[in-house]
């Protein structure tokens, strides 16, 4: 193990100072979130593969102090999701909680202010974020969707590519005690 | 339990979250019902600011939009404009073809159906002189026109060949002051002479104020000038006031509405019968005439059929005793003896005795009435035209040369038509029936 990635796994930077996001940003971030989901893709089609909430959910869970917190701001916005499509209220809900869960833990481990740290967590949660939806609707609601890993793969490469300065720009509005 | 709660406190929530997630799918799912408080809330939530960012999409992108859209309005208005002038330019020459394809496809449709020989020609150019109506057509001495010819076109006359050339003919057209044809009317038979006027008009004069002319009714040729045959349409009458001695009747050519291009040059003109006025236009929906009753008369009979009247029935009665005692009419010097016509029968076969005429029978509801019988009458008393419509059986045989003037030569019969309804026949003879045909004569087309 070399000190760069013993570095990555052991130091926890993000704890030494306790940066939040105001009361005002953590409702108006997601509420952008979800409606750029639903009026962006209305003029340019191309961006509908942007998960704009999913991004917002790792890394407010990447940057909370822990995983309750997460896990029900995961929950917050998949259920908002869920109320603005046609499934059963839940199934977004339950992605986002188990995403924000797992990101808010997988930042107690690694430098999530590494940009490659960064852009695989990114990825990886838009892989698993994905995969899980797809489980959950033939699970539970018997749904028969394809799961096409190629195109999930370039999607989720591309997410975590609007990741990378997404995340500098949410950094900037959150307030350091 | 404390122990489980505190080390595992996390995960405990993440189970519960989640199981609770779980449950309200399953319930949705189960009862089909959905969770109308949440979703109202989250719509409640967003379209309000999604209706926001719309009406600023719409006034800032929107606009910039329109104004990129309306930079290229200029050039493409000046193009769109350049194209409908070309688009103009060009219908109005495929509607100068199709009206030019309409045109000889009248024309040589009218040279099929016409008796009359004639030869096609185009209009190509005017004859000079300030008050002359003449043009010149392409078809000259070369394609058998000679000076005299008439000019017509399936409308109506449109002039006369005043010089032919070898490669071209002078035509003057019937608007020039200089011209004159005869003509006559078609439902009142008034017989004139059409003379043009320098103008759009033309002037049918000689005829008497006590004629009778009817607004709109049709000129035919009348074959009078030996130029037009017979039953050519001239025009229709546009007003027809009395004048000092004559009528001032003036007629709107139809040969000539709408210019002059292409005509036809009447080579070897064949005089035709002018059609009815019902069947030129009738204004009202007329039955088709009625079939013959009884069995079909053998070839060769005189039997005329149901369309025939008293006067045709009798005119062949004295023609055959004509021939029985070998008597020809109008021929013989005065006081020669004439043929017995006390042995002529009736209409209804019965032979007068001793010159008496028999009483017409009492008319009865339900019975046929009775014809009462001629009375002879000399043999140069002028037999009454019966209307054309009545006397002319329908026949596809083509139209004799002056097929109306042979009434002349046949022995005379007045007839009191009032009281000769149809009778039978009397009898059968191989003469054949003195019948006027009535051949397809050309109806104005499209100026009636």
């Amino acid at each position: 193990m070399t000190e760069y990635t013993e570095r990555l796994l052991t130091e926890a930077p993000r704890k030494e100072t306790a940066s939040r996001f105001r009361f005002v940003w953590l409702l108006l971030i997601p509420m952008v979130a979800v409606l750029s989901q639903v009026y962006v893709p209305r003029f340019v089609p191309f961006l509908s593969y942007l998960e704009l909430p999913l991004l917002i959910t790792v890394h407010f869970a990447l940057s909370s102090g822990g995983p309750i917190p997460a896990l029900f701001y995961g929950m917050f916005i998949g259920l908002v999701q869920d109320s603005l499509s046609h499934q059963p209220i839940g199934m977004y809900g339950i992605v986002k909680t188990l995403v924000g869960y797992f990101a808010a833990s997988v930042s107690m481990r690694f430098d999530v202010q590494n940009p490659v740290v960064t852009f695989i967590l990114a990825f990886f949660f838009y892989f698993f974020h994905q995969f899980f939806y797809w489980v959950l609707s033939r699970a539970l609601l018997g749904e028969i969707l394809t799961f096409d890993v190629q195109q999930t793969v370039i999607f989720g490469l591309l997410n975590a590519a609007v990741a990378l300065p997404l995340f500098r720009v949410l950094d900037k509005l959150k307030v350091t005690s | 339990m404390d122990f489980f709660l505190s080390r595992y406190r996390h995960l405990t929530v993440l189970l519960i979250v989640i199981t609770a997630q779980l449950v309200l799918i399953a319930y949705q799912v189960k009862t089909n019902n959905d969770i109308p408080l949440i979703r109202v809330w989250a719509v409640t939530a967003v379209t309000p600011a999604e209706q926001g960012l719309e009406l600023v999409r719409r006034y800032t992108w929107g606009f910039v939009e329109d104004y990129f859209v309306l930079l290229g309005v200029r050039s493409e208005n000046e193009k769109l404009q350049h194209e409908n002038g070309q688009l103009k330019i060009e219908n109005n020459y495929l509607r100068s073809e199709l009206s030019t394809a309409d045109r000889a496809r009248a024309l040589s449709l009218f040279q099929t159906h016409s008796p009359s020989k004639t030869v096609a020609a185009r209009v190509i150019g005017n004859g000079t002189g300030a008050d002359s109506k003449v043009v010149f057509v392409d078809r000259g001495s070369t394609s058998g026109v000679e000076s005299g010819m008439a000019v017509v076109t399936p409308d109506g006359i449109v002039g006369k060949v005043v010089d032919a050339y070898p490669t071209a003919s002078l035509v003057m057209l019937i608007t020039d002051p200089t011209f004159a044809a005869g003509v006559v009317s078609q439902k009142n038979h008034v017989r004139g002479t059409l003379k043009g006027q320098g103008h759009a008009e033309c002037l049918v004069d000689y005829v008497q104020n006590e004629e009778h002319v009817d607004i709109g009714e049709w000129f035919y040729t009348s074959g009078d000038d030996r130029i037009f045959p017979k039953g050519f349409p001239v025009g229709q009458v546009t007003a027809a006031p009395n004048g000092k001695t004559f009528k001032q009747i003036y007629v709107s050519p139809s040969g000539m509405q709408g210019g002059v291009e292409e005509v036809l040059i009447v080579l070897q003109g064949v005089h035709q019968e002018i059609p009815d006025a019902q069947a030129v236009s009738p204004g009202y929906a007329i039955l088709p005439p009625p079939p013959q009753t009884g069995a079909p008369a053998p070839e060769g009979s005189a039997d005329p059929g149901v369309l025939s009247t008293d006067a045709d029935r009798l005119r062949t009665i004295y023609k055959n005793v004509g021939i029985e005692e070998k008597h020809t009419y109008g021929e013989g010097p005065p006081g020669s003896k004439p043929p017995d016509f006390t042995k002529i029968p009736s209409l209804n076969g019965v032979v007068p005795q001793n010159g008496v005429r028999p009483q017409p029978a009492t008319q009865s509801p339900g019975r046929q009435p009775s014809a009462a019988v001629p009375r002879p009458v000399p043999a140069n008393t002028v037999a009454p035209t019966a209307p054309a419509a009545a006397t002319t059986p329908k026949s596809k045989t083509p139209p004799p040369v002056q097929a109306d003037d042979d009434a002349d030569d046949d022995p005379p019969s007045v007839i009191d038509t009032a009281t000769q309804p149809s009778a039978p026949p009397l009898h059968k003879t191989s003469t054949p029936a003195v019948a006027r045909p009535k051949p397809p004569a050309p109806a104005p087309t499209s100026n009636q």
